[in-house]
């Protein structure tokens, strides 16, 4: 059985709109899938429903939601906890003791590449630390299955390749089921196993593809031939997609 | 009268305290050093102290600039037989503030006016951010109680003494009842506003991981809403002075406090002992502003970005 599967999934909101029609697909541990897809296709919507946040109208969803890990594209840093204190939020409320939390996020801060700003609030980090920290909170559970919803949006060029990079080596040491949202087709290339592209609304799915390459991935990568000539196959999908 | 603010324009964490003298913020200023917790303490301070004069000299030369036109009031506008209306500041220093048997019944008056407004801000934070919490648990105690909220806000509490001192008399709980009455608004609005404005995100977080109403309530829309309740907190605090001393004026039994003694002294024509009064009823209200600012720095000045609430 999948870790994260969708079967025939379709939702349509009280007032109408009809986000997505006849989802099915299935994440497995170890896999990494990416889901590129127009703004307003449904992509969030199909986290939330993968997530329990939201209830879908058609279809059913199998997953373990016992520690399912979901980041948001807002980092949600709660100001008033620092960095650490933030970081220990998740374990907080599954109930962990006090000195394992505190291992744990130290332990996670170090991973993400925050450390030293344990002891900083929210208000002081830049708009990447503040993600690598939601991250990092997202990390102390460890869990099987990661949800993101476009989590490096809003940073930079070069912050968010160091943030893939990053991320993928992520998946290659937790071997977690990955479902990845994004609107860039090099991040979705460079970190997945397997790129899905939505239509426009009502989303369905119209495409995938399977990406070779082994991991750990090089950021040179970026550069091969045979990554370009993936990443136009995705884009040549995702145009269609908007007619 | 014009110490309730109008119920329609209300917004609860903007909603300055009208009648409070602004004499600057306390925490406004120092908020580039907590803005960037690795810069040297020395040097923010050093900042600080060379910003000085330029905080300081302004209110300085207003001040200078009153007195001399209070001055020019009492010598040249006024002539000698009603001098007594307005005295010439040195002489209300002397008389009112350096005669101690003069000035010790001032201060007494003051502390007992002082004690009335603390009892009566005690019990509307309490009764405010209860009702608050209800509140924000379930809607329906927000949709029964908030039209008799904005009620009980929306008397003139000129309108209700009478009715005070025919209940409950003209003794000590009749002040503190008005300041309870004067006060509650505000703490009751601004922290039901501050518990409701947690971002819908920090939601979803705390519902993915099964927090239950008690923990979401503790972790995430108390701390929330901390902001918002010291704004209400430093407008309350100001009410209930004003309301201690009103309820002082009208009620006469039991210990005399500051609104008794303005009414003597005002009756006496005693302007030197009426002004001193009054003065100091204004640095009460001064002292109390500025020590919410201080308590609210204190809690959450290390995170809290004054922005952030607006938005
Ligand atoms: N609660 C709701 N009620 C009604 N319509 C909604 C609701 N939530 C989302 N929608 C609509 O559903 C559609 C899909 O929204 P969703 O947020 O999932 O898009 P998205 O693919 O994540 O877009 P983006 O790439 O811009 O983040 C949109 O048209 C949106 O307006
Ligand atoms: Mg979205």
């Amino acid at each position: 059985m999948s870790t994260l599967s969708f079967d025939g999934i379709g939702m349509v909101f009280p007032d109408g709109t009809e986000a997505l029609t006849d989802i099915s697909f299935t994440v497995d541990k170890g896999e990494f899938v990416t889901v590129v897809g127009p703004s307003g296709c449904g992509k969030s919507t199909l986290l939330r429903i993968a997530s329990g946040l939201l209830e879908p109208t058609s279809g059913a969803v199998a997953v373990d939601r016992d520690r399912l890990g979901y980041v948001f594209q807002d980092p949600t840093l709660l100001p008033w906890r620092t960095v650490r204190k933030n970081i220990e939020l998740l374990p907080e409320l599954h109930g962990v003791g006090k000195a394992e939390r505190r291992r744990l996020a130290l332990d996670t801060i170090e991973l993400v590449g925050l450390t030293g700003f344990e002891n900083h609030y929210p208000k002081s980090l830049s708009g990447g630390m503040r993600m690598r920290a939601s991250l990092a909170r997202t990390l102390t559970l460890k869990p099987p299955v990661f949800l993101f919803d476009e989590p490096f949006g809003a940073v930079d060029q070069i912050t968010r390749e160091r943030l893939n990079e990053e991320t993928q080596q992520l998946f290659q040491h937790e071997g977690f089921a990955g479902l990845f949202i994004t609107h860039s087709i090099a991040e979705a290339v460079f970190m997945s196993t397997r790129v899905l592209v939505m239509s426009a609304r009502p989303g369905r799915i119209i495409a995938g593809f399977e990406v070779p390459f082994g991991y750990p991935r090089r950021p040179e990568l970026r550069f091969d031939p045979e990554f370009a000539l993936l990443s136009g196959d995705v884009s040549q999908a995702l145009r269609g997609s908007y007619s | 009268m014009t110490t309730t603010p109008d119920v329609a324009d209300y917004t609860p964490a903007a909603a300055p305290a009208p009648e409070m003298p602004d004499l600057g913020d306390p925490d406004s200023s120092g908020e580039d050093s907590a803005l960037d917790p690795s810069a040297p303490p020395s040097a923010s301070k050093r900042i600080r102290v060379a910003d000085l004069p330029r905080m300081v000299l302004p209110p300085m030369l207003l001040g200078g600039a009153l007195i001399t036109f209070w001055y020019y009031i009492t010598r040249i506008v006024l002539d000698e037989t009603r001098r007594f209306l307005l005295p010439y500041p040195h002489d209300v220093l002397q008389v009112g503030f350096l005669e101690w048997d003069k000035f010790s019944i001032i201060l007494k008056a003051l502390g007992s006016s002082a004690k009335v407004a603390g009892i009566g801000l005690a019990i509307a934070i309490t009764i405010g951010m209860l009702l608050a919490m209800l509140m924000s648990q379930a809607k329906i105690f927000e949709r029964a109680l908030f039209p008799f909220m904005v009620t009980v806000q929306a008397i003139p509490i000129l309108a209700i003494v009478p009715l005070i001192s025919f209940w409950w008399g003209t003794g000590q709980p009749s002040r503190v009842i008005v300041c309870v009455i004067i006060s509650l608004f505000p703490i009751l609005m601004n922290t039901l506003f501050g518990l409701q404005s947690a971002e819908r995100g920090m939601h979803d977080l705390f519902t993915l991981h099964h927090a239950g109403r008690l923990t979401r309530l503790r972790k995430l829309m108390f701390p929330a809403a901390l902001p918002a309740v010291f704004a209400g907190l430093r407008i309350s605090a100001g009410l209930s002075v004003i309301g201690a001393i009103v309820g002082d004026f009208f009620f006469g039994r039991g210990e005399i406090g500051i609104g008794q003694r303005i009414r003597r002294y005002a009756f006496q024509l005693d302007g030197e002992e009426l002004l001193t009064a009054v003065i100091m009823s204004s640095v009460l209200g001064v002292v109390v502003f500025w020590t919410f600012g201080l308590i609210q720095k204190l809690v959450i000045g290390k995170w809290y970005e004054p922005q952030a609430i607006s938005g």
